[in-house]
């Protein structure tokens, strides 16, 4: 897990930034080493981004054959005035808020129940890797639009009537008593459907846990198992604090790159964000601005926005950290 | 690191005559335990197996037949998707393997010579550039896109993969520069000073001492950048709009757009088809995927 401390110095107190005092003899030869690494940082990373920081305060529609013009904060202020980017801001929202920590869960529930000696590890934890693999393929996207449609097996499977020994079980769906109907096709179920693929992929979390929970030690657990803790107990003091630079980690990536998705909810709507906006990923509304409307000003603060928020919310992950990731130093 | 299992001690059985009871439940509990994770997975995996079976059923029975097993198996389905657009699927085929290979060539060369830089060398700035490698894995692509796609649009690289291939040989993975970084570190020094005593200047020891012992990086490089590649859909679709330099994913989603023919038994079929080779990655590259996430900490 040598990776974590990497990251988490990075942040605490830039560890990679202290400067190393020693005879500099061959450093045109690491420059010539980093070279195809400094055209690409300097050209296809960070002059974009000051590009896009530019653009996002200009009028420039790529269909229009005109240089673009500086309009000030429009872009920002037609942001504000915008209910489908307030949408997208709110979809994009709900779709971090429980999609990214509902994985984590069952990532790591998942893991703690593989990790004490189970047999057959290595065979449960291909199964559930699987769909971290091809969760982000437009087949398995393709594969969701048709499970939980209207004509879809989620439907099939909720009106299976179980025949046990001549006795008929009632329907899940007779159960709670709904009609049949398309899941991702209505407004409030669409997003879940989306969700709930995102805690499909659960997988690669899990594998990350496990390795995790492999670095404690027994002894801890054994100290604690004399000193009379229950396995709750054990969980709450050993295994938590020792694996929540893990799950901080975990969390702190995984909510960045949610806010980025685009894939699932562009195949799942058809590219359209719909029923109406209620799976308008904000990565969905702002390649509709960009790359559809050619609005290359206006995508380009959206961008930007985005930008910001992800740097704020990473800020205060690791702001409130001290409170919850405990360091062992 | 993964492969190191520590055993707990079992719990020390309490009384005698209890233990027996004791060691039934433990097995009950057990067996409880593999039901509820072999009912979860199965759950899990029987989508994609649905889309399988159905894969080889005609259209119409698709989401009439509830059985796995059809009933009258056919592979219209696959005759049909192959030539559903006007250009063969194996056009598109080409054009993601095309996209897949080049990737994984670019990420390889550029991204172990960075590493090598920053886990061998010393120099000015190290840290920092260090810092900033780290930053960009926290980037979104959203904010770089724009200009990038402005500027591939004036020098006519539009319907062309250079936009997708070029960026790989420039190190823009910082996920793999950190991977192999990583790697790297743990290689004993002393045989870089044994090199170096043989007279061997940064690039021989790079190229005969640290690359030949990098290999699981780079597998595991290679594999991830064939993953990421081949599920890759934003770049592909604002990148290659034209019908014949389309890729599997972005050909997939035509099925999509087209669906008034709703043709789902061919939808199926190349969904199916385009799962294979990241299938095939599942059954033989599965060693090498996990250690990359177990060791970096990184999907």
């Amino acid at each position: 897990m040598s990776g974590l401390g990497e990251f988490t110095t990075l942040f605490r107190r830039s560890r990679a930034g202290r400067a190393r005092s020693r005879p500099k003899r061959n450093e045109w030869a690491a420059y010539l080493f980093l070279a195809p690494w400094i055209v690409g940082i300097l050209g296809v990373t960070i002059l974009p981004i000051l590009a896009s920081l530019y653009l996002s305060f200009t009028d420039y529609r790529l269909t229009r054959r005109r240089p673009p013009q500086f309009i000030g904060f429009e872009n920002y202020a037609r942001m504000f005035g915008d209910s489908n980017w307030w949408d997208s801001v709110w979809v994009t929202v709900r779709y971090v808020v429980f999609g990214v920590p509902l994985q984590l869960a069952v990532a790591l529930g998942l893991a703690l129940l593989l990790d004490r000696g189970l047999r057959g590890l290595a065979f449960y934890r291909s199964v559930f890797y699987l769909p971290s693999l091809l969760g982000g393929s437009v087949a398995v996207a393709i594969l969701w639009r048709q499970v939980f449609g209207y004509e879809g097996l989620f439907n099939d499977f909720l009106e299976v009537k179980l025949n046990l020994f001549g006795l008929t079980l009632p329907s899940l769906a007779e159960i709670f008593g709904f009609e049949r109907f398309s899941w991702i096709g209505r407004a409030d179920t669409a997003l879940w459907m989306i969700i709930l693929l995102h805690v499909w992929t659960f997988g690669s979390p899990m594998i990350i846990f496990l390795a995790g929970l492999r670095q404690i030690p027994s002894m801890y657990y054994e100290a604690a198992a004399v000193d009379g803790a229950g396995r709750w107990r054990q969980f709450r003091s050993i295994t938590l604090p020792l694996l929540s630079p893990i799950i901080f980690f975990n969390l702190v990536l995984q909510t960045i790159g949610a806010f980025q998705s685009f894939t699932q909810a562009y195949i799942i709507s058809g590219g359209t964000g719909g029923p109406g906006t209620s799976t308008l990923f904000y990565g969905l509304y702002l390649y509709r601005q960009g790359f559809q409307s050619y609005q290359m000003g206006y995508a380009s603060a959206m961008a930007w926005m985005l930008l910001l928020t992800i740097a704020v919310v990473t800020a205060l992950f690791f702001a409130t950290s001290r409170f919850w990731v405990f360091y062992e130093d | 690191m993964t492969t190191e299992t520590l055993v707990r001690p079992p719990v020390a059985p309490a009384a005698r005559p209890r233990a027996r009871w004791t060691w039934l439940r433990i097995r009950w509990r057990s067996v409880f335990k593999h039901a509820m994770l072999i009912l979860l997975a199965a759950s899990m995996i029987y989508p994609l197996i649905w889309m399988l079976a159905s894969s080889f059923k005609p259209t119409e029975t698709i989401f009439r037949e509830i059985g796995l097993i059809p009933s009258d198996p056919t592979i219209v389905n696959y005759t049909d998707g192959w030539s559903a657009f006007t250009v063969p699927f194996s056009r598109f085929l080409w054009n993601s393997v095309f996209i897949a290979f080049g990737s994984i060539l670019g990420n390889l060369i550029s991204c172990s010579l960075a590493a090598y830089a920053f886990a061998r060398m010393r120099f000015r700035g190290r840290g920092i550039l260090f810092s900033i490698m780290l930053l960009t894995l926290m980037l979104p692509y959203q904010v770089v896109v724009v200009p990038q796609y402005i500027v591939f649009r004036q020098l006519d690289w539009i319907n062309t993969p250079w936009p997708l291939i070029v960026p790989k040989f420039l190190a823009v993975d910082a996920f793999f520069v950190f991977l192999m970084v990583q790697f790297i570190r743990g290689l004993p020094r002393e045989l870089d000073e044994a090199a170096r005593i043989d007279g061997a200047g940064h690039f021989r020891t790079y190229l005969q001492i640290i690359l030949p012992l990098m290999t699981p990086a780079l597998a595991t490089t290679a594999i991830f950048t064939f993953v990421w590649t081949w599920n890759d859909f934003f770049a592909q679709l604002i990148y290659l709009p034209a019908l014949e330099n389309k890729t599997v994913a972005t050909a997939l989603n035509m099925f999509i757009d087209a669906s008034s023919t709703s043709n789902y038994g061919a939808m199926f079929a190349m969904s199916v088809v385009s799962l294979i080779p990241l299938f095939f990655i599942f059954l033989f590259g599965q060693r090498w995927l996990i250690r990359g996430i177990a060791t970096t900490g990184i999907k």
